[in-house]
Protein backbone atom coordinates (compact mmCIF):
# COMPACT_ATOMS: atom_id res chain seq x y z
CA UNK A 1 0.00 0.00 0.00
CA UNK A 2 0.59 3.50 -0.16
CA UNK A 3 2.00 5.13 3.01
CA UNK A 4 1.84 9.30 2.90
CA UNK A 5 3.76 11.33 5.35
CA UNK A 6 2.66 15.25 5.80
CA UNK A 7 4.17 18.21 7.90
CA UNK A 8 6.88 17.19 10.60
CA UNK A 9 6.31 13.65 9.98
CA UNK A 10 7.60 13.48 6.12
CA UNK A 11 10.26 16.09 7.89
CA UNK A 12 11.19 13.45 10.41
CA UNK A 13 11.06 10.87 8.46
CA UNK A 14 12.42 12.29 5.40
CA UNK A 15 10.37 11.38 2.41
CA UNK A 16 6.79 12.23 1.20
CA UNK A 17 5.82 8.93 0.32
CA UNK A 18 6.62 5.30 0.04
CA UNK A 19 4.97 1.38 -0.80
CA UNK A 20 5.08 -0.86 2.16
CA UNK A 21 4.66 -4.34 1.68
CA UNK A 22 2.79 -5.39 4.92
CA UNK A 23 0.32 -7.77 6.15
CA UNK A 24 -0.32 -5.57 9.34
CA UNK A 25 -4.26 -5.87 10.66
CA UNK A 26 -4.33 -2.32 11.63
CA UNK A 27 -2.98 0.92 11.64
CA UNK A 28 -1.21 0.51 15.11
CA UNK A 29 -0.10 -2.53 13.76
CA UNK A 30 1.92 -0.79 10.64
CA UNK A 31 3.09 1.64 13.11
CA UNK A 32 4.81 -0.78 15.35
CA UNK A 33 5.99 -2.61 11.73
CA UNK A 34 7.60 1.06 10.85
CA UNK A 35 8.64 1.96 14.03
CA UNK A 36 11.07 -1.15 14.48
CA UNK A 37 12.55 -0.14 10.91
CA UNK A 38 14.82 2.92 11.88
CA UNK A 39 14.99 5.26 14.09
CA UNK A 40 13.07 8.21 11.82
CA UNK A 41 10.56 6.35 11.92
CA UNK A 42 10.36 5.91 15.81
CA UNK A 43 11.14 9.88 16.18
CA UNK A 44 7.60 10.52 13.72
CA UNK A 45 5.50 8.12 15.51
CA UNK A 46 6.97 9.00 19.49
CA UNK A 47 3.35 9.87 20.30
CA UNK A 48 0.55 9.21 18.95
CA UNK A 49 -1.87 11.40 20.48
CA UNK A 50 -0.02 13.84 18.46
CA UNK A 51 -0.51 12.10 14.90
CA UNK A 52 -4.00 11.77 12.96
CA UNK A 53 -4.15 8.43 10.34
CA UNK A 54 -6.58 8.92 7.28
CA UNK A 55 -7.38 5.73 5.27
CA UNK A 56 -7.80 6.55 1.57
CA UNK A 57 -8.01 10.07 2.35
CA UNK A 58 -10.79 9.30 5.07
CA UNK A 59 -9.72 10.72 8.77
CA UNK A 60 -9.84 7.20 11.42
CA UNK A 61 -8.40 5.66 13.94
CA UNK A 62 -5.17 3.79 14.66
CA UNK A 63 -7.41 1.01 15.69
CA UNK A 64 -8.87 0.53 12.18
CA UNK A 65 -8.30 -2.32 10.01
CA UNK A 66 -6.71 -2.54 7.13
CA UNK A 67 -8.10 -4.80 4.68
CA UNK A 68 -8.98 -2.91 1.80
CA UNK A 69 -7.25 0.45 2.31
CA UNK A 70 -4.98 1.36 -0.01
CA UNK A 71 -3.40 4.43 0.80
CA UNK A 72 -2.54 5.77 4.91
CA UNK A 73 -1.66 8.76 5.20
CA UNK A 74 -0.03 9.91 8.98
CA UNK A 75 0.29 13.93 9.79
CA UNK A 76 -0.25 16.11 12.90
CA UNK A 77 -3.42 17.69 13.70
CA UNK A 78 -4.70 19.61 10.63
CA UNK A 79 -4.28 23.65 10.92
CA UNK A 80 -6.41 25.44 7.72
CA UNK A 81 -8.33 28.09 7.67
CA UNK B 1 -21.45 24.65 -4.76
CA UNK B 2 -17.94 25.49 -5.61
CA UNK B 3 -14.92 24.67 -3.89
CA UNK B 4 -11.05 25.52 -5.16
CA UNK B 5 -7.69 24.60 -3.50
CA UNK B 6 -5.14 26.79 -5.12
CA UNK B 7 -2.03 28.04 -5.18
CA UNK B 8 -2.73 31.28 -7.05
CA UNK B 9 -3.76 34.32 -5.00
CA UNK B 10 -7.67 34.91 -5.38
CA UNK B 11 -9.51 38.27 -6.28
CA UNK B 12 -11.93 38.77 -3.44
CA UNK B 13 -14.09 41.51 -5.25
CA UNK B 14 -14.50 39.57 -8.15
CA UNK B 15 -15.12 36.42 -6.00
CA UNK B 16 -17.57 37.77 -3.89
CA UNK B 17 -19.41 39.26 -7.34
CA UNK B 18 -19.36 36.72 -9.17
CA UNK B 19 -20.82 34.32 -6.21
CA UNK B 20 -24.68 33.91 -6.59
CA UNK B 21 -24.68 36.49 -9.14
CA UNK B 22 -28.45 36.49 -10.42
CA UNK B 23 -29.65 34.43 -7.44
CA UNK B 24 -32.78 36.99 -6.91
CA UNK B 25 -34.35 34.58 -4.00
CA UNK B 26 -30.86 35.12 -1.71
CA UNK B 27 -31.25 38.46 0.79
CA UNK B 28 -28.36 37.75 2.16
CA UNK B 29 -24.42 36.85 1.21
CA UNK B 30 -21.88 36.26 4.05
CA UNK B 31 -18.32 36.04 2.97
CA UNK B 32 -15.34 35.84 5.40
CA UNK B 33 -11.07 35.98 4.49
CA UNK B 34 -8.70 34.53 6.34
CA UNK B 35 -5.42 36.71 6.16
CA UNK B 36 -1.69 35.49 6.90
CA UNK B 37 -1.17 36.50 10.47
CA UNK B 38 2.53 37.66 11.11
CA UNK B 39 2.35 35.70 15.11
CA UNK B 40 6.29 36.04 14.67
CA UNK B 41 6.18 39.28 15.91
CA UNK B 42 7.48 41.25 12.72
CA UNK B 43 9.76 38.46 11.56
CA UNK B 44 7.37 36.33 9.68
CA UNK B 45 9.16 35.83 6.06
CA UNK B 46 7.14 33.13 4.72
CA UNK B 47 4.11 30.89 5.40
CA UNK B 48 3.80 27.67 4.01
CA UNK B 49 0.77 25.80 3.56
CA UNK B 50 0.80 21.99 2.93
CA UNK B 51 -2.15 20.14 1.57
CA UNK B 52 -3.01 16.56 1.15
CA UNK B 53 -4.12 16.79 -2.98
CA UNK B 54 -7.46 14.77 -3.10
CA UNK B 55 -8.55 13.92 0.42
CA UNK B 56 -8.03 18.40 0.61
CA UNK B 57 -10.76 18.65 -1.81
CA UNK B 58 -13.10 15.31 -1.01
CA UNK B 59 -12.77 17.04 3.33
CA UNK B 60 -14.09 20.37 1.80
CA UNK B 61 -16.79 18.72 -0.19
CA UNK B 62 -17.90 16.82 2.66
CA UNK B 63 -18.04 20.08 4.66
CA UNK B 64 -19.03 21.98 2.72
CA UNK B 65 -22.05 19.11 2.24
CA UNK B 66 -23.02 19.15 5.61
CA UNK B 67 -23.67 22.81 6.05
CA UNK B 68 -26.19 22.48 3.22
CA UNK B 69 -27.78 20.04 4.98
CA UNK B 70 -27.98 21.85 8.55
CA UNK B 71 -28.81 25.17 6.78
CA UNK B 72 -30.84 26.62 4.55
CA UNK B 73 -28.15 28.27 1.64
CA UNK B 74 -28.75 28.78 -2.00
CA UNK B 75 -24.83 28.25 -2.27
CA UNK B 76 -21.28 27.65 -0.82
CA UNK B 77 -18.27 28.76 -2.12
CA UNK B 78 -14.79 27.68 -0.49
CA UNK B 79 -11.04 29.22 -2.07
CA UNK B 80 -8.04 27.81 -0.13
CA UNK B 81 -4.46 28.40 -0.93
CA UNK B 82 -1.37 26.32 -0.66
CA UNK B 83 2.09 27.34 -1.31
CA UNK B 84 3.73 30.16 0.10
CA UNK B 85 2.41 33.25 1.34
CA UNK B 86 3.59 36.55 2.98
CA UNK B 87 2.02 38.29 5.52
CA UNK B 88 -1.12 40.50 5.07
CA UNK B 89 -2.17 37.76 1.84
CA UNK B 90 -5.33 36.31 1.92
CA UNK B 91 -5.25 32.36 2.68
CA UNK B 92 -8.74 31.65 1.96
CA UNK B 93 -12.12 32.61 1.91
CA UNK B 94 -15.69 31.38 2.37
CA UNK B 95 -18.98 32.87 1.13
CA UNK B 96 -22.54 31.88 1.48
CA UNK B 97 -25.79 32.43 0.35
CA UNK B 98 -29.42 32.28 1.95
CA UNK B 99 -32.47 33.42 2.41
CA UNK B 100 -31.95 35.00 5.62
CA UNK B 101 -28.67 35.84 7.17
CA UNK B 102 -28.60 33.65 10.25
CA UNK B 103 -28.39 30.59 7.94
CA UNK B 104 -25.56 32.55 6.11
CA UNK B 105 -23.65 33.33 9.28
CA UNK B 106 -24.37 30.31 10.99
CA UNK B 107 -23.06 28.39 8.32
CA UNK B 108 -19.94 30.49 7.39
CA UNK B 109 -19.00 30.02 11.14
CA UNK B 110 -19.65 26.15 10.96
CA UNK B 111 -17.27 26.04 7.48
CA UNK B 112 -14.95 28.12 9.13
CA UNK B 113 -14.58 26.14 12.29
CA UNK B 114 -14.48 22.50 10.63
CA UNK B 115 -12.19 23.74 7.73
CA UNK B 116 -9.04 24.70 10.64
CA UNK B 117 -9.37 21.43 12.07
CA UNK B 118 -10.74 19.09 9.42
CA UNK B 119 -9.08 20.09 6.16
CA UNK B 120 -5.76 18.85 5.57
CA UNK B 121 -3.72 21.94 5.80
CA UNK B 122 -0.35 22.46 7.53
CA UNK B 123 1.19 25.96 8.18
CA UNK B 124 5.02 26.23 8.97
CA UNK B 125 6.57 29.63 9.41
CA UNK B 126 9.74 30.41 8.33
CA UNK B 127 11.41 33.63 9.75
CA UNK B 128 14.92 34.30 10.02
CA UNK B 129 15.29 31.71 12.84
CA UNK B 130 13.86 28.91 10.77
CA UNK B 131 10.97 26.92 10.01
CA UNK B 132 8.16 26.47 12.59
CA UNK B 133 4.81 24.25 12.11
CA UNK B 134 2.16 25.62 13.81
CA UNK B 135 0.60 23.68 16.38
CA UNK B 136 -3.04 23.31 16.49
CA UNK B 137 -4.68 24.34 19.82
CA UNK B 138 -7.21 22.90 21.64
CA UNK B 139 -9.88 25.78 21.38
CA UNK B 140 -9.84 24.80 18.04
CA UNK B 141 -11.03 21.48 18.02
CA UNK B 142 -13.35 22.53 20.86
CA UNK B 143 -14.96 24.84 18.24
CA UNK B 144 -16.53 22.01 16.92
CA UNK B 145 -18.60 20.48 20.06
CA UNK B 146 -21.04 23.47 19.60
CA UNK B 147 -21.77 22.33 16.20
Amino acid sequence: MDVLYFAWVRERIGIPKEKVETEAATVADLVSELVAREERYAAAFADLSALRVALDQELSGFDAPLSGVREVAFFPPMTGG
Amino acid sequence: MRVSVQEAPFDLGAEANRFAAGDTGSGAIVTFTGVVRDLAQGNLDVMEIEHYPGMTEKAIEAIADEARQRWSLADVLVIHRHGRLSPGDRIMMVATAARHRKDAFEAAEFLMDYLKSRAPFWKKEITGKGGEWVAAKDEDEAALDRW
